[in-house]
């Protein structure tokens, strides 16, 4: 690999975008900045009765009701008790909102396109959909999120269903 | 030099189609009185005025938005109330029922021009008779003077005289006007300019080239230069259409976003009530600062003020979004118009309580099943004028729209004097589809009730009006949506009457939180019928099924909402907790809880957009900790209740009661 890694923080190109970085079961995941809203500490959330699993509950985010995805069950990662270290990325994708369960924040990057690489298509792998690509940071593999399809209602519609 | 009219624009499309609505008021008003006198009536002027008035505000606007076709149309339509107004046109019910025509075309186009759609078909057709009208009346001579530009916009030279300024005239006012219109593109001519010392401060040395990017009408610029033609030398040329590009931007802006118009004085009150928040505020910080026992009471005050101001400052924010309901009874006169007249009725439309105010939600989301009403009373409910006659009645049938405050609700109610519902066809009809059965006796309240049935319409032949196959079920449900509720009463051969409750606003509901485990959830009150502690024994699970509460004689599906939700309670035998019994859609069932925490007033917030809808919960509501508390749907709960237990028929009920319930399976 060729790659060239991109050094925290400072914009390479003017095509290069921000993620922020995050850390789930031993490994990195990247999403966009421009689609993270903010970020806070766990607290104690509502139940949605007969929802998913990884769907935690609800928060009250200044008024407005958000639900918080605990993407260690999202992505079918073994649940860890939250501690000091775990946040909620409230994300924020054509006006719908959501909160992130991850279990620390990592760093704010600037990626370039051409850093970026498509994942291998594997049969089978569940969560592929949720890959939008690869790239490589300090030699170490990070996951590009799509976040859109995370959060996306039908999706979640879907996964409602199939747990009901 | 452009100024950015886009954030204008929804006031002056809101204004305009205020406008609209006078003119369509005033209109159907002198058809009516036209219809009376039988032709020929006294012009009333000031009825008149109000509607050219609305006509040149429409026209006026228009033009300063820069929606060329709007105030072309508009210009027509002045023009032609002009030529009434000064007599020169007869007024007469040929000419109304074009300017109607105008009128609704005048909507589309405003319509259109918000939404960024194409502006109405008909509308060249009827801005060409609303011309031939105008010259019709009197001996045709001057025809229409060419109003607009076939470009896309105009090249102006303007070169004032010297003495320009000693007329009074201010040629920046004019470059202001100007660039009102549309987009200007201003180049000054500074070539006349003396050296320093011969400078005279009272001479005009500059001239302009001007673009004005915006295919306004010729008169438009005429009237600008009006003042000062012959102070200066004036060239105008029409740009080519080809040259420039119209100007796409204004159109699109601002699709589906409201806005609501709020009186003054509501808005007073409301900076009244901020304020004194701020004082009460100051006060109790000072308080606290230096707080010493014995001022506990002063500190006790000072809270209770402030719960004061802040239930008033909640009263005052739901004020705002408060309309009358006049907003949607204003449609109905001339619905009332078109409806009868397509169907050969002669039909009187009463309104009263239009001032009577309810949440703009609701307002907005009235105004279907209130159609449906009206229509279906011309339609269903008044008879042909001959058989109005036979029956001893006036010819014109009378339909009344009621609207008034009762007990925390607004009532609304659509009476009319025709010949009443027909029981005996009601319940054939009923008999033919299932919905009773052949052998069950009914009430005739019982009756009536099966108008609200799904799948329910006596229609003797589908015409475009009522029998749309969207009955009273549909208005029924809309309404309960809104969480309201109606009902109807008839007499045979003297009218039908709709009543229809509705909450005061959307916003609030008065609640009993209730606790399951660690969580806790708010009921609407007003599903609530009664809460009851059980002794086990009154709860039996016939055959293993789901369990049924005996109350007061009476077998009710229960539920328990911790099994439901799928909570640890606390509660785990039922005389540990405690039974609310709910009703909704005409069907109770019990709700089994761990504990009451009491009454409140909630605040209701929407799950969607970021959530998905739940079974079972209607809304959310946070908590005075900031925590979320979810609110349930009793129309929901009691409708699982039902499915789940898969009770035939609840035992001990009435025989059509019964029919109902296995008619909703």
């Amino acid at each position: 690999m060729h790659d060239t890694v991109s050094v925290t923080g400072t914009p390479r190109s003017g095509d290069s975008e921000q993620y922020l970085t995050f850390r789930l079961d031993g490994l990195d995941y990247g999403i966009p900045i421009m689609q993270v809203q903010e970020i806070r500490g766990w607290t104690k959330v509502t139940p949605l009765p007969n929802s998913p699993r990884y769907i935690k509950g609800v928060l009250n985010l200044r008024g407005t009701i958000v639900p918080i995805i605990d993407l260690r069950l999202r992505f079918n990662l073994d649940e860890v008790p939250y501690d000091a270290l775990t946040v909620i990325v409230v994300v924020n994708v054509g006006g719908r909102l959501a909160g992130l369960v991850v279990d620390a924040v990592s760093d704010v990057i600037a990626l370039a396109p051409e850093d970026r690489r498509t994942p291998p298509e594997f049969e089978g792998q569940a969560n592929r959909q949720f890959v939008q690509g690869l790239t490589q940071v300090d030699d170490k593999l990070l996951v590009l999120i799509d976040v859109d399809k995370l959060i996306n209602q039908e999706t979640l519609a879907e996964a409602a269903e199939a747990a009901a | 030099m452009a100024i950015d009219l886009r954030r204008f624009h929804s006031t002056y499309f809101e204004e305009s189609l205020e406008g609209v609505a006078v003119m369509e008021a005033e209109l159907l008003d002198i058809e009516r009185m036209l219809q009376r006198s039988g032709g020929a009536q006294e012009l009333d002027a000031e009825r008149l005025n109000r509607i050219f008035r609305a006509a040149h505000s429409i026209k006026g606007g228009s033009g300063t938005f820069g929606f060329a076709d709007v105030a072309h149309f508009a210009h027509a339509l002045e023009s032609l109330l002009d030529e009434i107004r000064s007599g020169r046109r007869a007024l007469d019910l040929e000419v109304v029922g074009l300017l109607m025509r105008a009128v609704d075309c005048l909507r589309a186009f405003l319509l259109a021009a918000r939404d960024g759609a194409a502006p109405p078909a008909e509308a060249e057709a009827l801005r060409g008779a609303l011309e031939r009208a105008q010259t019709a009346g009197r001996p045709a001579s001057s025809a229409l003077e060419p109003v607009a530009s076939t470009g896309s916009g105009w090249e102006i030279e303007f070169h004032p005289h010297e003495r320009f300024f000693h007329t009074g005239n201010d040629p920046l006012r004019l470059l202001r006007t100007l660039a009102e219109l549309g987009q200007l593109v201003v180049r000054a001519d500074t070539s006349r300019l003396p050296a320093w010392e011969q400078f005279d401060p009272e001479l005009c040395y500059l001239g302009w080239s001007l673009t004005l990017q915006k295919p306004v009408a010729r008169s438009a610029l005429d009237e600008v230069f009006a003042w000062v033609v012959g102070d200066c030398e004036l060239q105008l040329r029409p740009i080519a259409a080809a040259t420039a590009p119209s100007d796409p931007g204004p159109k699109t802006e601002e699709k589906g976003a409201t806005s609501i118009r709020v009186a003054t004085a509501k808005v007073d009150a409301l900076v009244d009530i901020v304020g004194e928040l701020v004082i009460t505020q100051t006060m109790l910080s000072q308080l606290v600062e230096d707080f010493t026992p014995e001022r506990l009471a002063r500190l006790r005050a000072g809270v209770a003020q402030l719960e004061r101001h802040t239930r008033d400052l909640q009263d005052a924010v739901l004020g705002i979004r408060m309309l009358p309901i006049g907003f949607v009874f204003s449609r109905f006169p001339r619905l009332a118009r078109d409806v009868s007249a397509m169907l050969g009725k002669q039909v009187e439309l009463a309104i009263s309580g239009e001032r009577t105010e309810l949440d703009k939600a609701i307002i907005e989301r009235i105004t279907d099943p209130l159609t449906h009403l009206v229509r279906n009373a011309i339609d269903h409910g008044i008879e042909t004028p001959e058989e109005r006659r036979r029956a001893g009645k006036p010819a014109y049938g009378s339909i009344r729209l009621d609207a008034y405050h009762k007990a925390g609700n607004v009532v609304i109610e659509v009476s009319d004097d025709g010949r009443g519902l027909d029981r005996q066809r009601i319940l054939a009809k009923a008999r033919a589809l299932g919905l009773v059965a052949p052998e069950a006796e009914l009430e005739p309240a019982q009756i009536d009730e099966l108008i609200f049935m799904p799948g329910f319409s006596t229609a003797e032949s589908i015409n475009d009006l009522s029998g749309r196959g969207v009955g009273l079920d549909v208005v029924r449900s809309n309404i309960r949506a809104l969480g309201g509720g109606v009902e109807v009463s008839s007499v045979p051969g003297r009218g039908t009457r709709f009543i229809i409750r509705l909450p005061l606003t959307l916003a609030i509901v008065d609640g009993m939180s209730l606790q399951v485990g660690s969580e806790i959830y708010i009921l609407p009150l007003a599903w609530i019928a009664e809460t009851l502690r059980v002794q086990p024994e009154r709860v039996s699970q016939p055959a293993g099924g789901p369990e049924i509460i005996s109350v007061r004689g009476e077998y009710l599906p229960l539920l328990r909402l911790d099994r439901l939700f799928n909570l640890p309670a606390r509660a785990r035998e039922l005389d540990q907790g405690i039974v609310v019994i709910i009703e909704a859609d005409g069907r109770r069932a019990g709700l089994f809880v761990d504990e009451l925490l009491g009454q409140q007033q909630v605040v209701l917030k929407s799950l969607e957009p970021h959530c998905a809808r739940l079974e079972g919960i209607s809304a959310a509501t946070i908590l005075g900790d900031g925590t979320v508390a979810l609110i349930l749907d009793a129309g929901s709960l009691v409708r699982q209740a039902y499915s789940a237990a898969s009770l035939a028929a609840p035992v001990a009920l009435g025989a059509a009661q019964a029919a109902f319930s296995t008619a909703l399976h």
